[in-house]
């Protein structure tokens, strides 16, 4: 423990994170609006969601299916939001939050705040870093979506500029980070080849959750089998 | 367009009702190693189907076009450590660079 708090360093890191975070924004609002979204519905999508992966997963499906996808579209974002809730968890017993003020707080739980949060090493600087990185990812995010809206909707067809490219390109950024352990890797091997096998006979949209789900059952029965001891010591996954 | 909207509002409705979820619970929840592992795999799941299916899907086929090599390209960067924004705006350059001047689908 240092006798300093580093109170300008979690100041530094926060603002860090959500400029380089909120960057991103500028390819979810060209993606969004050559998905077919309008710049309002775009930039609502960002104030109101707030949660990269799950607006990724609402404009790729919506891209794909147009009108039959709402469905999955929202499926596919509730499933991926679900990390969101154990961040909450985390967050519930470090910010110590009564009232009203949970709700504001839980519009900024997502990855970037949960994870400054995490890393400070005294409960002063966790709410701090919490506060001011979701606050600042929300700031940034959302003023690159319109930047990124306002491109796009420039663009007529997002095939010819390389855009559904760019989308998946974008999914793949984000489980990049999370492919560390052999069972990360394993699950998503499984959860490709299940969601592919799955394109011919299901809807599209449709695919991705129930490929998804059944493979992370998939990899819970593998680990009690003779192979979950290659697996042990990699519970992170 | 109405349809979008309806995705929109009860997709950011879902998605808010886990993290207020979690503010809402008991404490205790947060010590529960397995929930944070199941949720952990779900999502790595979740994303790699997306980006199969992203590459891969024209509706109900799977085809083999110019996102692949595009989608290539951003791995490589992602594995050198290239930051998002790079990647995915390399992804679509390479695929805009196939299709308009070597004809690729």
């Amino acid at each position: 423990m240092s006798k300093q708090p580093g109170r300008s360093s979690v100041i530094s890191m926060s603002v860090g994170v959500g400029l380089a975070t909120g960057l991103y924004g500028i390819s979810f609002g060209a993606l969004a609006t050559a998905a077919g979204l309008t710049v309002w519905q775009t930039q609502v999508l960002s104030l109101l969601m707030f949660s990269g992966g799950s607006q990724f997963a609402v404009i790729g499906v919506l891209a794909a299916s147009g009108p039959i996808g709402v469905v999955p579209a929202i499926i596919s974002a509730w499933l991926l939001g679900i990390r969101n809730g154990f961040y909450a968890l985390r967050l519930n017993s470090v910010l110590h939050l009564t009232g009203l003020i949970k709700l504001l707080a839980a519009q900024l739980t997502i990855d970037e705040s949960n994870a400054v949060s995490a890393s400070q090493d005294s409960p002063k600087n966790s709410k701090l870093g919490f506060w001011l990185t979701g606050a600042s990812v929300f700031v940034f995010w959302n003023a690159f979506t319109l930047v990124g809206a306002l491109l796009g909707s420039a663009m007529s067809d997002p095939s010819v500029w390389g855009l559904d490219a760019a989308a998946a390109a974008a999914f793949l950024g984000l489980v990049w980070p999370r492919l560390k352990h052999l069972q990360a890797n394993l699950t998503a091997l499984i959860a490709i080849a299940l969601t592919l096998m799955l394109v011919p006979i299901l809807p599209s949209g449709i695919p991705v959750i129930v490929g998804a789900p059944i493979a992370v059952v998939l990899i819970y029965v593998l680990k009690r089998t003779a192979i979950g001891k290659h697996l042990q010591g990699d519970q992170h996954g | 367009m109405g349809s979008f909207w309806i995705a929109i509002i009860i997709g950011s409705i879902a998605v808010y009702s886990w993290k207020i979820l979690g503010f809402a619970l008991p404490k205790r929840f947060a010590e529960k190693e397995e929930v944070v592992t199941f949720a952990g795999k779900l999502t790595v799941a979740l994303l790699a189907a997306l980006t199969a299916v992203q590459t891969f899907a024209v509706g109900q086929s799977l085809v083999l076009d110019s996102r692949l090599p595009a989608l290539t390209v951003a791995a490589l960067l992602y594995w050198r450590k290239a930051p998002f924004i790079v990647a995915v705006a390399a992804a679509a350059l390479v695929a805009a660079l196939l299709r308009n001047v070597l004809g690729w689908a």
